[in-house]
């Protein structure tokens, strides 16, 4: 079969008109169904740092939907600790703002309060970013009302190593860093570093925990990750400490 | 006499049944004789990819059977009219928007899937098996034969990437589908009874040592021998 140039011209000029309306309108119809999925991951994802994951699989959309709109409660902080106004906090994009230089960015706190009792936070959510070893790491760290207790973490990865890196997922390797501490006695901040190897007892020392054997630089991304985020929220971590060091909590 | 078999050859042939013995050839030969993982070793990429789990297999098992037999229905359809000098990017474009649908329509439906197996969805682009059948297939034979053809790839596909998932979680994980099969087994024999997993399943090389394994026990079956 052989056909002109110009038959060829048309043929493909129609094929990707079709194929190109076909998708736009799959895109229109299916995009806000798509944006709700994406706000009740996110939203999956900063529940997971304060309360056990496979509860949240347990409840459907609308159970997860209520429950984060009476527990958790939001606010946006620049670099110095101080609140933004007028912004909402599940609307700042952590990874755009990441290419912002650290001072330039939006920082959400997310405050999960306790059953029953809107005014108690029971523990301050932070989210975090960074790079792994093939590309972008992220989740939300829990501290408790000392601001210095980790309370729970959620990590996610866009392509870590499956099996290696992508470990960082697992519950029992977030469970890792329960009850860990982010200052040290004078005050320092050194975050938790997750080590080198895999199997050993580290439940004496604050600031390490057990390693992932054969992702050594996924682990190095977290500890990096960690260390830096914690680090632009200092500011409002010491304000909120120096605070209740006034009240006599 | 002679003019009724004159008007008996001029008679319609009877359409050919549905389900014909020569079609459901087409969709029977590639489950075990003409596999194509098995015996063409197409479609290797994905299998080892997505197997360490049965519920994101059969997520991806599904996605192919409809991108492979809806393409091979679409090119069909198209068979006449597609220039041959461009027919291969054609039949790309084509494979291409069906693979967006698909993932279009699991990040709006299935969110958590969609993250799990987003990047190995699109590489359904680059799986052999689709193109494979509609340059060999589709751009010779008429539609409802194509999705026959179509679907009995994926269909010989999506069991060997079932199995394979099967062995991968169940000795990976201790599970299947989530269902936590070793917690079970190791909770009536007690205490003392622990069946442990095996790291190696859940690293690709797993999936090797399980598609090598299925392939020959396979070919000792069949008889089957690479020329």
């Amino acid at each position: 079969m052989q056909q002109s140039n110009t038959y060829i011209i048309v043929f493909s000029a129609i094929l990707t008109i079709v194929l190109g309306l076909l998708l736009s309108g799959t895109s229109q119809v299916l995009g806000p169904l798509q944006q709700e999925a994406i706000a009740l991951d996110k939203k999956k994802q900063i529940l997971g740092a304060v309360i056990d994951p496979s509860e949240i699989d347990n409840m459907t959309p609308q159970q997860i939907n209520e429950f984060y709109a009476t527990r958790i409660s939001a606010t946006v902080v620049d670099i110095n600790g101080k609140e933004i106004s007028g912004v909402e906090a599940e609307k700042v994009e952590i990874a755009k703002d990441y290419k912002k230089p650290a001072d330039k960015r939006q920082y959400p706190v997310f405050m999960f309060h306790a059953e029953g009792n809107p005014e108690a936070v029971e523990s301050y959510i932070f989210p975090l970013y960074g790079a792994g070893l093939w590309d972008a790491i992220w989740g939300y760290m829990a501290l408790e009302t000392d601001m210095n207790t980790i309370a729970g973490i959620t990590l996610a990865h866009a392509g870590e190593t499956p099996g290696l890196g992508a470990r960082i997922t697992e519950g029992s390797l977030q469970a890792r860093y329960v009850g860990k501490k982010i200052f040290d006695e004078s005050g320092e901040l050194v975050a938790v570093q997750m080590q080198k190897g895999e199997g050993k007892d580290y439940s004496s020392d604050a600031h390490k925990v057990d390693g992932m054997s054969g992702a050594t630089i996924t682990a190095t991304g977290v500890n990096n990750m960690l260390k830096a985020y914690l680090g632009h929220y200092q500011a409002y971590i010491k304000n909120k400490t120096s605070n209740q060091a006034v009240a006599g909590l | 006499m002679s003019t009724e078999t004159v008007e008996k050859a001029i008679e319609k042939k009877p359409a050919e049944p549905l389900f014909s013995k020569r079609r459901k050839k087409l969709v029977t030969d590639p489950l075990v004789d003409d596999n194509p993982v098995t015996i063409q070793v197409l479609g290797i990429c994905s299998a080892l990819a997505v197997t360490t789990q049965m519920k994101p297999t059969l997520v991806m098992a599904i996605s192919v059977i409809f991108v492979i037999a809806m393409s091979n229905f679409v090119i069909s359809l198209m068979r006449n009219t597609i220039p041959s000098r461009v027919r291969i990017i054609v039949q790309l474009a084509v494979v291409a928007t069906l693979v967006t649908l698909v993932s279009e329509v699991l990040k709006a439906f299935a969110y958590d899937m969609y993250k799990e197996l987003s990047v190995f969805i699109g590489l359904i682009i680059t799986n052999c098996i689709v193109m494979g059948r509609l340059e060999a297939f589709a751009l010779g034979n008429k539609p409802y034969d194509s999705v026959l053809d179509g679907l009995g790839s994926a269909l010989g596909y999506s069991w060997i990437i079932l199995t394979v998932a099967f062995f991968r979680e169940l000795w990976g994980s201790g599970s299947v589908f989530g269902v936590p099969v070793f917690d079970y087994v190791s909770s009536i024999f007690g205490p003392d009874f622990k069946l442990a997993t095996n790291g190696l399943m859940v690293s690709p090389v797993g999936a090797f040592i399980i598609l090598g394994l299925i392939i020959w026990v396979q070919r000792t079956k069949t008889g089957y021998v690479e020329h």
